[in-house]
């Protein structure tokens, strides 16, 4: 979330799309009853299911599964088209003015460069005008042709009311409702917050779907603004914190990224990672990159790391290719992998295309399951009838299955949607022999470096160079972690006149002070500060709120710096004076910026110096015109790799463009992506109010409360194949099947789409062969194996099946 | 004045001296029976923090035993934590049943392998496992550890071993796995946060 939880309380509109958080985030969904009772606030939810969300809504739009981007492109034009746009934020705080290349071009669904052999994109025509200066050309006025503004007003032309609704299979009335009451949120003062989830991330175009609504809250003006921005509801308590130490092969904590072959010296990595300024006088807060990238390299290596051996560069692993989840079962797949563990993580069941991941797992060597619960997948061996259909002796895989301690059976800090840092204690032991996650990592890893130690093998200086100064080896606490991960003085740090104001062996205070000369240490930079020498401030619990906007600057700790609303300087005009005074949560007092947040700019940085609100960005400003996105600067509406019309709408006689042309599709899983004439409709997957994925359904209340698999059809559906509510039916894909029980439903809408009915199955996710709930099938036995073209998430959202009575 | 002696010590609690009451002719009679005491009064409570949505709604954790060398606490009940300014309290059917999960029949107790091709778990030590595990993961590495490239660029990695780190976990073992992970040369690693 770019906003915090209790700053949705602040919002004038809020829109549910791509999300259902009255089931999924109930605790969360109060904050929207608060803006509505509170500011008479508007929810509007936008959904292919009538959810939970809908039923409280004060407007409802039905929308065809993976026809987001046509919707919001949609929205984008209306805003454009009636000009509903905050015209001076446009100007100020976006790359609207900003020229580009006249070589950039789009035709026939494709943007300039693209290379069809690859899948991918040439980017170079996707860049800006430089200036003599050295900096990006800029036309304030937006009148040049090859603006981003004009650009984007002749992109999105093409997605008027009855091409939207012709694709969305919204009906038209409803969508320029929508559109009507999105457009009051251009005026200064009012804003509308966007909560979203899976519903937008599990699409071959899920990054684009985020994209295109984060394009409109810029039109909107809504960045940084209380009550606005960007709001993904994230999945489980920690799944933000562990985003952000970045346990991705291609990163590194704080989103550094990991180097790759192209990159063979820290000069080479630094140099190509640390990005230009493009803009006179901006911030460019990654010019910064090698401190924090040498502070970890620190934290990792410790004494070890120093400038003679580039902080221990060649330490560091160098990516090749792709490493993500699809990726590596891919790879297993071809039997290219030895061994795998899994940490509190059920891939047969939350993987795509479980026939294909059980298959992958039998071809290893090893598999090691850490987790607190029996999972299906430390069982995918093991023949449960026809729920999991495989046979022991064929596989020889060697299975290991270690317990692992809960939430509450260790101490440690969670990261909320909201990026608050919050510290929790343990309250007990786990049953039996349990041991916590550090201690199994700490013992795997002291046994290697003594196997090495006493053996010999492969490159031993990479573990013995590893900084190991725990306590006790065996087993780091998490108050030491904890430290590391926040950063400390390796040396004194001095300031320019030479005096030390951080002693050697203390705390940093935050990353500002982190520096790439090997003297300071830190494990994530974007945390710095959870730990200072005042010390340990995520385990703050002030939940004081002394201006009523729910900001509680002191209740735990918010990466970065603290701060609880990103790119909070957008909140003010040109001048620094706050677009809505009644919300004012950031304003220039003549000297500093100050008020209910810590500012997300230079603090003693005047208007009059021009610096830009969005200081991560090298412009100064936000991007409408985003070159880093894989399939195109501008979002582009692209059918699922399952799509029930076999065409793209927008582009009906060009096969290439029909889905994302820059997704990642490999061999054998392209050819069975299922056609609309043997799967004729649209499924889509979600979660239940009662379950939290295939984690409660070994709890005995939850399983009581949502006991069996169900899928849900409208009732048109269900008198067309003779199904009765109660009925087992089969549902398949072509990749295998699953039965469970029919809900027969009026909350499944049925929609016309390119002037033909489309039919939405509806499939909860929660069910497995192990639990306490009734034995299941895995859902995830249907869904196809491809991902985002940026994020590689699984397109869980949107795939054709067919469905009969069992 | 009828005072069981259970009662007789609550009100020596709120303010009067037994030996004051005993003067003025109040002397506890037995107790025939106990009242059952409320557990939350000595439970020690702990704050916690719910495991399951992004949410991460406050909880408080209540076990018995003080957490003293050789009290075994155990959990008996969760709440909501009113303090906590999200969600101030409240639980939603996913966390009003975190008690159920945290004593679920499927805990997992002991380490245990499933050898190839075996129809069946077998217990074993938490030292073989770690011994053998890590025996598999270094004989592993040791085989296919590539060093450099084919350009001849040292690269350091190994790609035959994959890690699907947890969401569940906090920060600090999130970190460490990481750390550990790249300290092993592995480059094939995610997490579910992707998913």
């Amino acid at each position: 979330m770019t906003n915090h939880w209790v700053d949705i309380k602040n919002a004038d509109l809020v829109l549910i799309m791509g999300g259902n958080a009255a089931e999924a985030h109930i605790c969360g969904f109060k904050w929207v009853q608060e803006a509505k009772q509170g500011r008479k606030a508007r929810l509007v939810v936008v959904d292919p299911r009538f959810t939970r969300s809908a039923a409280v809504s004060d407007y409802y739009a039905p929308i065809r599964a993976g026809s987001d981007i046509a919707f919001l492109s949609g929205v984008i034009h209306y805003l454009l088209e009636n000009d509903k746009i905050q015209h001076e934020y446009v100007k100020t705080h976006t790359n609207a003015p900003f020229l580009i290349n006249p070589d950039f071009g789009f035709e026939d669904g494709l943007f300039s460069g693209y290379n069809a052999d690859k899948r991918n994109y040439d980017k170079s025509t996707w860049s800006y005008q430089m200036g003599e200066d050295g900096y990006a050309r800029v036309d304030p006025t937006l009148q040049d042709p090859n603006c981003v503004f004009q650009l984007m007003k002749k992109h999105f032309a093409r997605y008027d009311a009855d091409t939207v609704s012709r694709i969305t299979g919204t009906p038209k009335d409803a969508f320029l409702k929508v559109c009507e009451m999105i457009a009051e949120c251009s005026a200064p003062n009012r804003t509308m917050t966007i909560l979203y989830a899976l519903g937008w991330t599990q699409h071959s175009v899920g990054s684009q779907n985020i994209r295109t609504m984060a394009m409109i809250q810029l039109l909107l003006g809504n960045m940084g603004m209380a009550g606005g921005g960007i709001n993904a509801l994230r999945g489980h308590a920690n799944v933000q914190g562990i985003t952000d130490q970045c346990l991705f092969g291609e990163s590194l904590p704080g989103y550094l990224h990991e180097p790759t072959d192209a990159e063979p010296t820290l000069e080479s990595f630094v140099t190509k990672r640390t990005p230009k300024m493009l803009r006179p006088g901006q911030m460019n807060y990654w010019s910064n990159y090698s401190k924090f990238f040498v502070s970890l390299l620190k934290a990792f290596y410790g004494p070890n790391a120093t400038a003679d051996n580039n902080f221990g560069y060649d330490w560091l692993p160098k990516q090749d290719t792709a490493y993500d989840v699809l990726a590596m079962f891919e790879r297993m797949h071809q039997g290219r992998m030895n061994g795998f563990a899994c940490q509190g993580f059920n891939p047969l069941a939350s993987v795509a295309n479980k026939g294909k991941v059980s298959a992958a797992l039998s071809k290893l060597k090893y598999l090691v399951v850490i987790d607190p619960l029996a999972t299906d997948t430390s069982e995918f061996w093991k023949n449960h009838g026809e729920l999991n259909k495989v046979d022991p002796a064929q596989i020889q895989t060697e299975v290991f299955r270690l317990p692992a301690a809960l939430f509450a059976e260790h101490e440690g800090s969670f990261t909320n949607s909201s990026r608050v840092i919050q510290w929790h204690w343990k309250a007990a032991d786990g049953p039996g022999e349990t041991r916590e996650d550090t201690e199994i990592l700490g013992q795997l890893f002291t046994r290697l470096r003594a196997m090495y130690t006493s053996e010999g093998g492969a490159f031993p200086e990479q573990l013995m160079k590893l900084h190991w100064p725990y306590r006790i080896p065996s087993h780091p606490s998490a108050e030491e972690l904890a430290r590391e991960i926040s950063g400390y003085a390796v040396s004194d740090l001095a300031d320019a006149s030479g005096n030390v104001t951080v002693k050697a062996g203390e705390q940093v205070a935050g990353f500002a002070v982190l520096r790439n000369d090997g003297s300071t240490a830190c494990g994530n930079w974007l945390y710095s500060g959870m730990w200072s020498q005042a010390g340990n401030l995520t385990a703050r619990r002030d939940n004081s709120d002394p201006t009523g906007l729910g900001q509680s600057l002191n209740w735990g700790f918010a990466w970065p710096a603290n701060r609880r609303i990103l790119y909070n300087r957008a909140s003010c005009d040109a001048s620094g004076k706050p677009w809505d005074p009644s919300r004012n949560i950031l304003h220039w007092n003549g000297k500093a910026w100050g008020g209910n947040d810590v500012p997300d700019m230079r603090p003693n940085a005047a208007p009059e110096e021009g610096v830009g609100a969005f200081i991560m960005t090298g412009e100064g400003v936000a991007r409408l015109f985003a070159p880093g996105m894989v399939e195109g600067p501008f979002p582009e509406h692209y059918e699922p790799f399952e799509t029930p019309l076999g065409k793209n709408p927008m582009h009906p006689d060009v096969p290439a463009v029909v889905s994302n042309p820059a997704a990642r599709v490999y061999k054998g899983d392209m050819e069975v992506f299922g056609k609309a004439d043997e799967f004729p409709y649209v499924a889509t997957t979600y979660r239940l109010a009662e379950h939290f994925h295939f984690w409660t359904k070994t709890s005995k209340i939850n399983a009581i409360l949502q006991p069996e698999h169900f899928v849900e059809i409208s009732e048109e559906l269900a008198a067309e194949k003779g199904i009765r509510k109660g009925d087992v039916v089969t549902v398949r894909s072509n990749r295998g099947h699953i039965k469970a029980v029919a809900v027969v439903t009026r909350r499944i809408p049925v929609l016309t789409v390119e002037g033909r009915k489309v039919h939405t199955v509806g499939i909860p996710l929660h069910y497995g062969f192990k639990g306490e709930t009734k034995p299941g099938y895995i859902t995830n036995t249907l869904t196809p194996f491809v991902g985002d073209a940026n994020s590689q998430t699984p397109e869980y959202k949107a795939f054709l099946v067919d469905i009969e009575k069992a | 004045m009828n005072v069981s002696r259970r009662g007789f010590f609550k009100v020596c609690a709120a303010g009067m001296t037994g030996s004051s009451l005993a003067t003025m002719g109040f002397a506890p009679t037995a107790a025939l029976a106990e009242v059952r005491q409320y557990k939350l009064a000595h439970a020690t409570e702990t704050r916690s923090i719910c495991p399951y949505c992004s949410v991460s709604c406050g909880t408080l954790v209540y076990s018995m035993g003080d957490k003293s060398k050789n009290a075994k606490a155990r959990i008996f009940h969760i709440e909501g934590d009113p303090d906590n300014p999200v969600n101030r309290g409240s639980l939603c059917p996913k966390g009003a049943g975190l008690l159920d999960m945290v004593h679920s029949p499927l805990r997992l107790t002991h380490p245990e392998v499933r050898e190839p091709g075996s129809n069946e778990w077998k217990r074993i030590s938490w030292d073989e496992a770690f011994d053998r595990i890590a025996r598999h993961m270094k004989a592993d590495r040791d085989a296919n550890f590539i060093e450099k490239n084919d350009a001849g660029l040292t690269v350091n990695r190994w790609n035959t071993f994959g890690f699907l780190a947890s969401s569940a976990a906090s920060n600090e073992p999130g970190y460490l796995t990481h750390k550990v992970l790249r300290g092993l040369g592995a480059v094939a690693f995610d997490t579910q946060a992707r998913i």
